[in-house]
């Protein structure tokens, strides 16, 4: 397995980190027409990995390559490999369930399920078979995601009733019961307001060390806080893939620096 | 990870097993009532081809059944269709333009509403003892071609009220404001504007409601029409038959023969009401081309 | 230049007259085509309110709703109207078992499961299906599935609950369907993208997520569904038999309030008899039932509707 070496920001101590995903010249294409053109890179353990572009450049695409939720659209063909855990997620018998199981996703606008809030997390562990205190699960999961404080007395009540940035809150705590290994967030922060916004930023540094997120955003400031690697795409293309400090101080090319300094986009 | 376990795996393929079953008995399941359909129509087709001739078409009914002809049934059927539709057609969409253009949300507007979903859900044999009461009886016009009318007209009209304002909120409110805003009435936006982007779903809808109104028979029965009638109608105060009450009539006697002059007389019913859903599709296609 | 500003014919204060007085004249038009449906409903209320109420002058209500035999044109009569309840409640119970799951299966297929291309053939065709007549259907029941069940059950008779329930059972169906797609196309989908999300299978995100979040139109069509099913009267009339009684088995002739209501319109019985009443007090009956039924399910619709965001 691949490593890296990152220099920890606070502790200036040289940290290994294996490699979770491998994309391999991933190309993704809707009824034969490119969205995301022969994309190499590594996601790293542990690590915020952020996919920055102007609109329209493929990054949604290639995130939603990730957990194979591509596959519900008609006429979608992948090229290319993407390894997780040394296998190619679009193997011959790999199982896209078995897939979503393990890399998780919370999307731009939050979708809880109308039911109660406890039941919009129990959903997913239930029907894989969970066999442990239901109630721990569903506590741990709104403990991670920063919302317990706020529903534990209201754990009955309907997801709806929830606030817009609650309810993201939600979505993330539902997506951490399941424990999954990769969590993708799509524009997480879109939909929300300045505060919620920043709740959520907090969040993503407190999953950190338990999680390894990527996240699709077209805000660069959110990226430059969060994020210790990011891909810059345009057009369909990975136009430069690095850690974070040197994407937005030094680019190495010259479109990075055009976006990140805010020249177009 | 909670859930790397074999007994998951095993686990999982229950579930892609159940899922695929389940998606298949759904499939079994639709296309069964694709194949029903079919065997509805090849079996009467089977039992009613052999009668269905000329001498068919153009004989009045008998008590013979080599003799028996559709002739009364079907020239009541077509009368009843022109004069319904001259009755139901212009009630139906005077109201919902009504509803939809001219008058203002408040509590007589939703009552209005909830009543007409209400009377479409009544049971057409209870319009057929309205009309016996109102139009047989109360308006003395008796067993007549007239009163059959108009308590069909009565059973169709809240239905196409209902497709007619489907079809009137469609019309986007841009082309409202802008002949509005030329100076043009109300009523002068909603008969040049309106009503002719609105045509072809209300079209749609009455054919629908039309196709509905002549193959009722409880109302028909209720009214008096009898099943025995050999003559044709020469006037809407006639007395009458209908194809659906010619082939009750026949359907329940039990005779072989009988049972298979009523597939015949179902096979011209299905005939007439196939020529008039073309009729609007047709309709439908060429109002739609010229809006285009 | 000339002094007067040019006008395209009339003068205009003549012509708003006229416009002014043709708007109201139409306005009363339409608007009175939209009050005949409040007279409708009026006229069928206080027609069965009052010929009802001649008949209770005669017949006790409680003879009426709690007795067990129907006898009205033979003496000794008895007027107990629970047979013929009956009879419309197995048709109606018989018609939803066999509609509700094979509809509710068809919907989910249609909306979650086939392609634009499969829709396309197979909606029309649940129309033909609800556009063909009910007096087809009575006739189809007669001579195909009563012989075709006689192979199954020896002891079928004739005339028996058990075929017309079938039938009116696939009468129903395409409303269910229709109405149950629309509801389950509703659901946003989002909601199916969330489920899918955390790992699930097309089985487990529509029956835990899609279906209960389109619950409210579904349920609303399967009442409406009821509600047909016990109005129908041809496919009753030709082949379940003119025979009330309270047996619990389908396989024998029974009478549906339906049923009734046309074997008395068609026979001789006087007119200002209590046998002829009867008509009015069945009618009455099925009339509030159906009634009660569809603002029901209207309810539903309108109550729940707003169950998404």
């Amino acid at each position: 397995m691949a490593l890296a070496e990152l220099v920890d920001a606070t502790t200036e101590k040289k940290q290994t980190t294996e490699a979770v995903l491998e994309l391999q010249e991933v190309s993704v294409l809707y009824s034969g027409k490119p969205a995301v053109k022969k994309v190499s890179c590594t996601i790293w353990r542990n690590r915020i990995t952020a996919i920055i572009g102007p609109s329209g450049c493929g990054k949604s695409t290639l995130l939603r390559s990730l957990n194979r939720m591509n596959d519900f659209v008609d006429g979608v063909t992948i090229e290319g490999q993407i390894l997780f855990a040394g296998q190619n997620l679009y193997g011959e018998a790999v199982d896209p369930v078995e897939v979503r199981r393990r890399i998780g996703m919370v999307f731009q606008k939050p979708n809880p399920f109308p039911k109660s809030i406890y039941n919009n997390i129990s959903w997913g562990p239930s029907i894989n078979g969970y066999s442990g205190s239901m109630d721990e699960l569903v506590e741990r999961s709104l403990q991670q995601a920063a919302l317990w404080e706020e529903v534990k007395d209201r754990l009955q009540d309907s997801a709806l009733n929830l606030s817009g940035g609650q309810q993201q809150r939600l979505c993330i705590a539902r997506a951490l019961a399941m424990e999954p290994q990769v969590l993708l967030m799509d524009e997480p922060c879109s939909a929300l307001d300045p505060i919620s916004t920043a709740h959520i930023e907090d969040l993503m540094f407190e999953l950190q060390s338990r999680y390894t997120m990527v996240i699709v955003t077209h805000n660069m400031q959110q990226a430059a806080r969060v994020s210790d690697y990011t891909a810059f795409m345009e057009m369909g293309n990975l136009i430069e893939f690095g850690e974070t400090d040197q994407i937005f101080t030094r680019p190495e090319k010259k479109r990075t620096e055009e976006y990140v300094t805010g020249r177009f986009g | 990870m909670a859930f790397l376990t074999e007994n998951a795996q095993k686990h999982l393929a229950n579930r892609h097993r159940k899922s695929r079953l389940f998606a298949l008995l759904c499939a079994i399941v639709t296309w069964s009532s694709v194949f029903l359909l079919g065997v509805l129509l090849v079996r009467i087709t089977l039992d009613g081809i052999g009668w269905l001739n000329w001498n068919f078409l153009t004989s009045f009914p008998s008590r013979f059944p080599a003799q028996a002809g559709i002739k009364s049934a079907l020239a009541g059927t077509l009368w009843l269709i022109v004069m319904i539709a001259f009755i139901s057609i212009p009630v139906g969409v005077s109201a919902a333009l009504y509803l939809e253009e001219f008058s203002k949300r408040g509590r007589l507007a939703t009552l209005i509403e909830v009543n007409i979903a209400n009377l479409s859900g009544v049971p057409s044999i209870v319009y057929g003892i309205l009309g016996l009461a109102i139009f047989v009886r109360f308006f003395g016009l008796e067993r007549s071609l007239i009163s059959g009318a108009l308590t069909m007209s009565l059973l169709i009209v809240p239905v196409i009220i209902i497709a007619s304002r489907e079809a009137i909120k469609t019309v986007p409110m841009s082309i409202r404001y802008a002949a509005l805003s030329l100076g043009a009435t109300r009523w002068q936006t909603t008969w040049s504007h309106v009503l002719p982007s609105a045509f072809p779903g209300i079209m749609t809808g009455v054919i629908l409601a039309l196709s509905r109104a002549i193959g009722e028979t409880a109302p028909l029965i209720l009214i008096g029409a009898a099943s025995y009638v050999a003559f044709l109608p020469k006037g809407p105060m006639d007395s009458f038959t209908a194809l659906p009450i010619q082939i009750y009539g026949w359907a329940s006697r039990p005779q072989a023969e009988f049972s298979e002059l009523a597939a015949a007389g179902i096979l011209v019913l299905l005939a007439v009401l196939l020529l008039m859903n073309a009729t609007a599709i047709f309709i439908r296609n060429k109002t739609e081309k010229r809006l285009k | 230049m000339s002094d007067s500003i040019p006008t395209t014919g009339l003068s205009f204060s003549i012509h708003k007259g006229v416009t002014r007085w043709g708007e109201t004249a139409i306005k009363f038009w339409l608007g009175s085509c939209t009050a005949l449906s409040l007279f409708t409903t009026a006229a069928i209320v206080v027609l069965l309110l009052v010929e009802s109420f001649d008949f209770f002058m005669a017949v006790s209500p409680i003879d009426f709703f709690f007795g067990t035999r129907w006898v009205p044109l033979l003496k000794p009569s008895s007027y107990g109207v629970l047979p013929l309840l009956w009879g419309t409640a197995q048709i109606a119970i018989g018609a939803a078992l066999i509609a509700i799951p094979l509809g509710l299966a068809s919907a989910i297929y249609l909306s979650e499961y086939a392609s634009a291309q499969v829709r396309s053939w197979i909606k029309p065709i649940l129309e033909l299906l609800a556009g063909i007549p009910t007096v087809v259907y009575g006739y189809f029941a007669l001579t195909f599935v009563t012989p075709m069940l006689r192979h199954v059950i020896p002891d079928i008779q004739v005339f028996n609950a058990l075929s017309a329930a079938i039938v009116v059972g696939i009468m129903i169906l395409p409303t269910i369907a229709t109405l149950s797609d629309n509801a389950l196309r509703a659901v946003p989908d989002s909601l199916r993208q969330a489920a899918y999300a955390i790992g699930a299978t097309s089985y487990e995100v529509t029956t835990s997520i899609v279906v209960p979040a389109g619950l409210s139109g579904v349920m609303a069509s399967f009442l409406l569904a009821i509600s047909r099913a016990i109005g129908e009267t041809m496919a009753v009339t030709l082949a379940a038999g003119q025979t009330p009684n309270l047996s619990l088995s389908m396989l024998g002739s029974i009478e549906t309030m339906t049923a009734y209501i046309v074997q008395i319109s068609i026979g001789d019985t006087p007119s200002g008899s209590i046998a002829y009443q009867t008509l009015f007090a069945v009618a009455a009956l099925l009339f509030f039932i159906t009634l009660m039924i569809n603002v029901i399910s209207q309810w539903i619709l309108g109550r729940f509707r707003e169950v998404y965001d």
